[in-house]
């Protein structure tokens, strides 16, 4: 379904998700040349974290994993610094220091990224218990995998924000598959007993909510929901996002194995491939909006297919900006260890 | 002799320690780490399905599950895979596992073994490049070993896996492509007997894990300049063959330590204060550090290896006090 925001919004929305899959195609294939060490791509999550995010005001924080970057994407931060940032250059978010593990933007609300499992879940609770010892009205939102609740520091933090009634939104994005290619197991998550995953957070007396990630206009609402349940200081929510893991996020390096996204696949389908069918049909968050978009009327085949085409000419402009861009001296590796 | 890889020694010797004792058991997969010899771990897993167990993202839990059941009359070899993950177990590792012995009165032991890859493996940023050795040597009741080469791996292992207090196996992923001859025949490696790779007269190089490959390779730079270069690899951190420093030191009069923690407290420290200590009257030069800089690993390729002991640094200490 739709979420409910006027036509432009729409647009927008449906540009900012482009926006996060030609960004991690790019990334894909400029990785085929250059080390940027191990890295992971958001392709498939864009329904999730595109609307989810775009209703967070300035001031607000996130704090994402190591697949942070649609994340930060979806709150404005400029591609080109983070492509930069991703192949270690001065002119990177980081200044170089953080690498795709560590992608920041203080000024759009993402103070740092953690790399280690469930290790934004403390950090996220914490900045709401800030906001709200501050009185402020900001909420902080946790972006975390399904993984991160193996962690026992989600048992600890949110019993924390349960009890203080922080300012947080848990959004938990579940892409179901096994971690790492560990043996696999069941869904909802890669090893955890506990089922559904919602039931890890309604325990502790707050709405807990599993919806489908796919659905840009289901994520918008609850989400819109829960932000102004924290901003009343009503308390914590839990959100489950349900997606299925991208194939091409399966091997331990992103491969581009449903190639990349074609749009036309949206209304006419002489180019859906022979394989992953599944994917292109009911899977892909961004073809699913688009088709929703073309049928309330919101959008024409031309309109998308324009957007599209400015997408990839600025991601065009973000990888020569990062490979144009000179890597730091040296001795800057010395700046920035204390404040 | 036969010439293997460390991995294949790694395995190996994993191998080895699951067919001669039913106590032992794998908690964790990822020994050798997002190396693309990681499949030499499928076969291994296939064959003792029943012990090799997949745990949870739950390091403190599972690395914690392992100390109890060695307790219990297992021998867990536990694999935390990078080595910035034993910060999660910590509370397991440091104020459980290395205190059970001493605090029972001696009564319970945990005979078993940690296993991580540390240091920089290229891109790792801050949060992926720790060497948690110099922390972990901090901790009385903690053995740690940190291999260099094929040989030693499997021979440690050996060891490790028989011995009766909890291990840290100290390891690094970019040992594991190095080749070296490894006996047929089962060998156990004594711990705290450190090994000289490389004799020489003129300056002692002391190093462990991925440093002794480093070291070497500076030695043969430093030959060439006439500089005679003799590399103690420590083997083990805990015991430690202190004799061994002592008697290179007395032959050659000059020491530098090479060592992947940060320069403040690391390893080198130690090895450092200990030689000043005890042989300070063997020194015609004073000792040389080369080690990680005291910041964060940065991610950036060129602020790395700035940070991070880089065979270039080690010619350079080494040079500087060759006399
Ligand atoms: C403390 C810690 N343990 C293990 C890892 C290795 N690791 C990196 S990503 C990952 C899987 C995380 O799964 P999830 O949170 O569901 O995120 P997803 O990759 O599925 O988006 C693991 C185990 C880590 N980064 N940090
Ligand atoms: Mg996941």
């Amino acid at each position: 379904m739709l979420p409910e925001l006027g036509e432009d919004q729409l647009r927008e929305l449906f540009q900012t998700m482009l926006v996060m899959r030609r960004f991690e195609e790019a990334l894909i294939t400029l990785a085929g040349e250059f080390d940027v060490g191990h890295f992971h791509v958001y392709i498939g999550q864009e329904a999730t974290g595109a609307p989810a995010l775009g209703l967070l005001e300035d001031g607000d924080f996130g704090f994402t994993t190591h697949r942070n970057h649609g994340h930060l994407l979806a709150r404005g931060v400029d591609p080109a610094r983070m492509m930069a940032e991703i192949l270690g250059r001065e002119t990177g978010t980081n200044q170089g220091k953080g690498g795709t593990l560590h992608l920041s933007s203080l000024e759009h609300g993402f103070p740092v990224t953690s790399a280690a499992t469930g290790g934004c879940i403390p950090l996220a609770t914490g900045a709401a218990f800030g906001f709200s010892k501050l009185g402020n009205r900001r909420v902080s939102v946790c972006l975390m995998g399904d993984g991160s609740l193996e962690e026992g520091a989600w048992h600890e933090s949110v019993n924390i924000a349960a009890l203080e009634k922080l300012p947080i939104i848990y959004l938990c994005e579940n892409n179901s598959l096994e971690a790492l290619g560990q043996r696999a197991n069941e869904y909802p998550s890669s090893s955890m007993a506990a089922s559904p995953l919602t039931g890890l957070a309604a325990v502790f007396g707050m709405p807990a909510v599993a919806i489908d990630g796919f659905d840009a206009g289901e994520v918008h609402d609850t989400m819109n929901i829960a932000i102004a349940r924290a901003r009343a200081g009503d308390g914590p929510t839990f959100i489950e996002a349900r997606t299925v893991r991208w194939p091409g996020s399966r091997p331990l390096w992103p491969q581009l194995l449903t190639g990349e996204l074609d749009l036309t696949i949206a209304w006419d389908e002489t180019a859906l491939p022979d394989e992953h069918v599944e994917w292109h049909r009911s899977q892909d968050g961004i073809l699913r909006f688009t088709r929703e978009l073309i049928e309330a009327g919101n959008l024409t085949p031309e309109q998308a297919l324009e957007i599209d085409a400015g997408v990839k000419a600025q991601m065009k402009e973000a990888v020569q900006f990062a490979l144009d861009s000179p890597y730091p001296p040296p001795e800057a590796a010395l700046d920035h260890v204390y404040a | 002799m036969p010439k293997r890889l460390y991995a294949e020694a790694l395995v190996g010797a994993l191998r080895r320690a699951l067919e001669t004792d039913d106590r032992v058991h794998l908690m964790g997969q990822y020994f050798l780490g997002l190396t693309e010899h990681r499949e030499l771990m499928v076969e291994l897993r296939e064959d003792y399905v029943e012990r090799v167990y997949y745990p949870p993202i739950a390091e403190v839990g599972y690395v914690g599950a392992a100390i109890g059941a060695a307790m219990a009359g297992l021998r867990p070899i536990v694999d935390i895979a990078t080595a910035s993950f034993i910060f999660q177990a910590f509370p397991q590792v440091v104020n459980e596992a290395a205190n059970v012995h001493y605090m029972s009165g001696g009564q319970t032991s945990v005979p078993m073994v940690f296993h991580f890859n540390q240091g920089i493996r290229g891109g790792g940023a801050a949060q992926h490049s720790h060497s948690p050795q110099a922390m972990l040597w901090n901790t009385p009741g903690l053995e740690i070993m940190a291999p260099s080469t094929p040989a030693d791996v499997k021979g440690l292992v050996a060891t490790a896996v028989q011995s009766n207090n909890p291990t840290a196996w100290v390891d690094h992923v970019r040992l594991f492509d190095t080749i070296g001859e490894v006996p047929d025949p089962d060998y156990a490696i004594p711990f705290g007997v450190a090994d000289i790779k490389r004799s020489g007269t003129d300056v002692t190089i002391v190093a462990s894990s991925f440093m002794v490959v480093r070291s070497l390779a500076a030695a043969e730079t430093l030959a060439k300049q006439g500089i005679d270069v003799e590399v103690v690899d420590l083997r083990t951190l805990t015991p430690l063959d202190e004799d061994a420093v002592f008697t290179s030191v007395a032959k050659t009069g000059r020491l530098v330590v090479v060592d992947e923690c940060h320069r403040r407290c690391g390893v080198a420290a130690e090895i450092a204060a200990l030689v000043a200590e005890n042989a300070l009257g063997d020194l015609t030069a004073p000792i040389k550090r080369v080690t990680a800089l005291d910041v964060p690993i940065p991610f950036s390729p060129p602020l790395e290896e700035f940070v991070e002991p880089t065979e270039a640094k080690i010619v350079e200490a080494v040079s500087e006090i060759a006399g």
